[in-house]
């Protein structure tokens, strides 16, 4: 029964591709708009302007080198620690293993503001003050789930044979893991670790938890989203932010495509 | 010569190998150790401070946290203003993963079922990049949208159809001034930002829908719409119902939304942020923030009972 589609579907399944799509093509245009008061539709008037005023902010500076750091360093750890994970339980059966991956999955399963606010209780009944180091310990926690994925995917493609042909040849752990599981790895690696410093770097539900006074690129928009200054302005950042993830995530999906166990999947 | 069956170690690394390979448990407990104690110091044990936060309260006079054993925190959820947000907050995510559900069938459908090839492709794509894409950017666009003198005003006056967003306006509940100050904008703007969240497991479950049951269905004489209610829809449905633990989850813990789309009235999310900052009153913010948590084990042990995870 392989009939074609009926209109109605097709029309639906693209109205609603479009639904997800023409909003955020809204940010652009109002980048250029004249007018820094409303959102008036059409714009008055189309300028550039706003990208020199957005450069010469100073209060824009900071948030961006803090967010850059944050989703850097808990990009980093993030890999290490899910890979490891990924690793022990690729292959392995042993006791306890459903625990682990529902564990190594809750902090994305759970919404952002228990994480958040866990977070903040930890932090105050241990006196532990707000620092960049807070942040990253929230999101190297739900960063780890995303490298797990990604890498366990590839293991659990990986034929075992090929270490054991390693193994058969005199090549010793550490020459295996440096030269055959690096090399097949390192794709799915890279497409976790980019769609992890994608999340990262746009965090904002459980950084407002943990960053205390400090803010972060995401935080800057949302205090010009409740109290706007110049509207436009806002725009110019939301189109880095907008760049800053959806580049990583081209590169993973380019990275990982074809397989079965294409990245994105489970955010 | 011949080599010897087995060759002499040439350092270290060999020698652990050889422990590895005789010992292969030890690799295990190294490899999984400093993810396991991550996970278990930071975000067990964070969970378990938010437990005990909850049982702590405040003083009323000093608005000092009181660190002693007490059900009295708790007891404030059930306060009508507090229940009236809990209640509100759970209205909310079910519609929210209704709507969610009947927007992504089509898409998840056509995907899974008809598109091949380079379509396959985009709507992969299409579908996963709104998913990782900025979420702040994407509220952001809703606010250009719904705003009075924004883009859906100017195309409703073009159309002459202003009466359809007055009317909605109108009905009782989902007054404001424009969409973007009434709750059924918050309702779009959670919709739209959760879809994606709705499509890719459905669209996994529908890509297991083997063809020949579909074939087997059609010989034996039914029809389109009765091959889809009793044949496709019940194999679909376990995908439907892992989207909506993400849907219901997700609208249930959010608190930047409401914040900027829709009236200010209060949600759990926005509760719990509120009392920990201003108000200052960790421990009621630490037993709300419980309540979603509760919610979602129920949600998941019936989801489980349906067979939910097996489409995960």
């Amino acid at each position: 029964m392989r009939s074609d589609a009926t209109w109605g579907l097709k029309l639906a399944a693209l109205g609603g591709l479009l639904f997800l799509h023409l909003p955020i093509l809204l940010i652009f245009l109002y980048a250029f708009t004249t007018e820094e008061r409303s959102y008036a539709f059409p714009p008055p008037g189309y300028t550039t302007q706003w990208f020199g005023v957005a450069w010469n902010r100073a209060d824009i500076w900071p948030p961006l080198w803090l967010s850059l750091r944050v989703a850097a360093i808990s990009t980093l750890m993030a890999m290490i620690l899910g890979t490891l994970a990924a690793a022990a339980m690729a292959r392995a059966r042993f006791f306890g293993r459903d625990q682990i991956s529902l564990l190594i999955l809750l902090p994305i399963a759970l919404p952002g503001v228990i994480t958040g606010m866990s977070l903040r209780s930890a932090f105050g009944i241990m006196d532990i003050p707000f620092s960049t180091w807070t942040i990253v310990l929230g999101h190297a926690t739900f960063c780890i789930v995303i490298v797990y994925n990604n890498a366990i995917a590839r293991m659990r493609r990986l034929s075992g044979g090929i270490m054991e042909a390693s193994a058969d040849l005199g090549a010793n752990s550490f020459q295996t893991f440096r030269h055959v599981l690096l090399p097949n790895l390192g794709s799915a690696l890279l497409a976790g670790g980019m769609l992890a410093f994608a999340l990262s770097f746009d965090e904002v539900i459980v950084t407002t938890f943990t960053a205390g006074q400090q803010s972060t690129l995401p935080i800057w928009m949302l205090n010009e989203l409740v109290r706007p200054r110049q509207r436009p302005v806002t725009n110019v950042v939301a189109i880095l932010v907008f760049a800053a993830t959806f580049v990583p995530i081209l590169i993973a999906y380019y990275l990982t495509r074809g397989g079965s166990e294409t990245a994105g999947m489970g955010k | 010569m011949t080599a010897p069956a087995i060759l002499p170690a040439r350092g270290a690394a060999d020698r652990l190998t050889g422990t590895f390979w005789r010992r292969p448990r030890l690799l295990l407990v190294l490899l999984i150790t400093p993810p396991l104690l991550w996970l278990g110091v930071v975000y067990l044990g964070s969970l378990f401070a938010l437990l005990l936060q909850s049982f702590y309260s405040i003083d009323e006079f000093s608005g000092v946290v009181k660190e002693e054993f007490t059900l009295k925190t708790y007891g404030e959820l059930f306060r009508a203003q507090n229940l009236d947000i809990i209640v509100r907050t759970v209205v909310m995510a079910t519609a929210v993963t209704l709507a969610c559900a009947i927007l992504a069938f089509p898409i998840a459908y056509y995907a899974a079922r008809y598109a091949r090839g380079p379509w396959k492709a985009a709507f992969y794509l299409g579908v996963m990049l709104p998913l990782w894409s900025s979420y702040l950017v994407k509220v952001y666009a809703w606010k250009l949208i719904l705003a009075k003198e924004g883009i859906l005003g100017w195309a409703a006056a073009g159309t002459h159809t202003s009466w359809i967003i007055d009317g909605i306006l109108s009905i009782p509940g989902l007054e404001g001034s424009s969409l973007s100050t009434s709750p059924f904008g918050t309702f779009l703007v959670f919709v739209y930002i959760w879809l994606p969240y709705m499509i890719l497991p459905m669209q996994a479950a529908l890509e297991r829908v083997p063809n020949s049951m579909l074939e087997a269905s059609a010989d034996l004489g039914a029809t389109r719409s009765q091959t889809f209610r009793t044949v496709i829809l019940p194999l679909a449905l376990p995908g439907v119902i892992a989207g909506s633990i993400f849907t219901f989850s997700l609208t249930l813990g959010d608190y930047i939304i409401p914040q900027i789309v829709g009236d200010s009235s209060r949600f759990i999310g926005l509760t719990v942020y509120q009392l920990q900052g201003t108000a200052g009153n960790t421990p009621l913010a630490a037993a709300f923030a419980v309540v979603p948590i509760l919610i979602m084990l129920v949600y998941l042990t019936l989801a489980k009972r349906a067979g939910a995870f097996d489409a995960l």
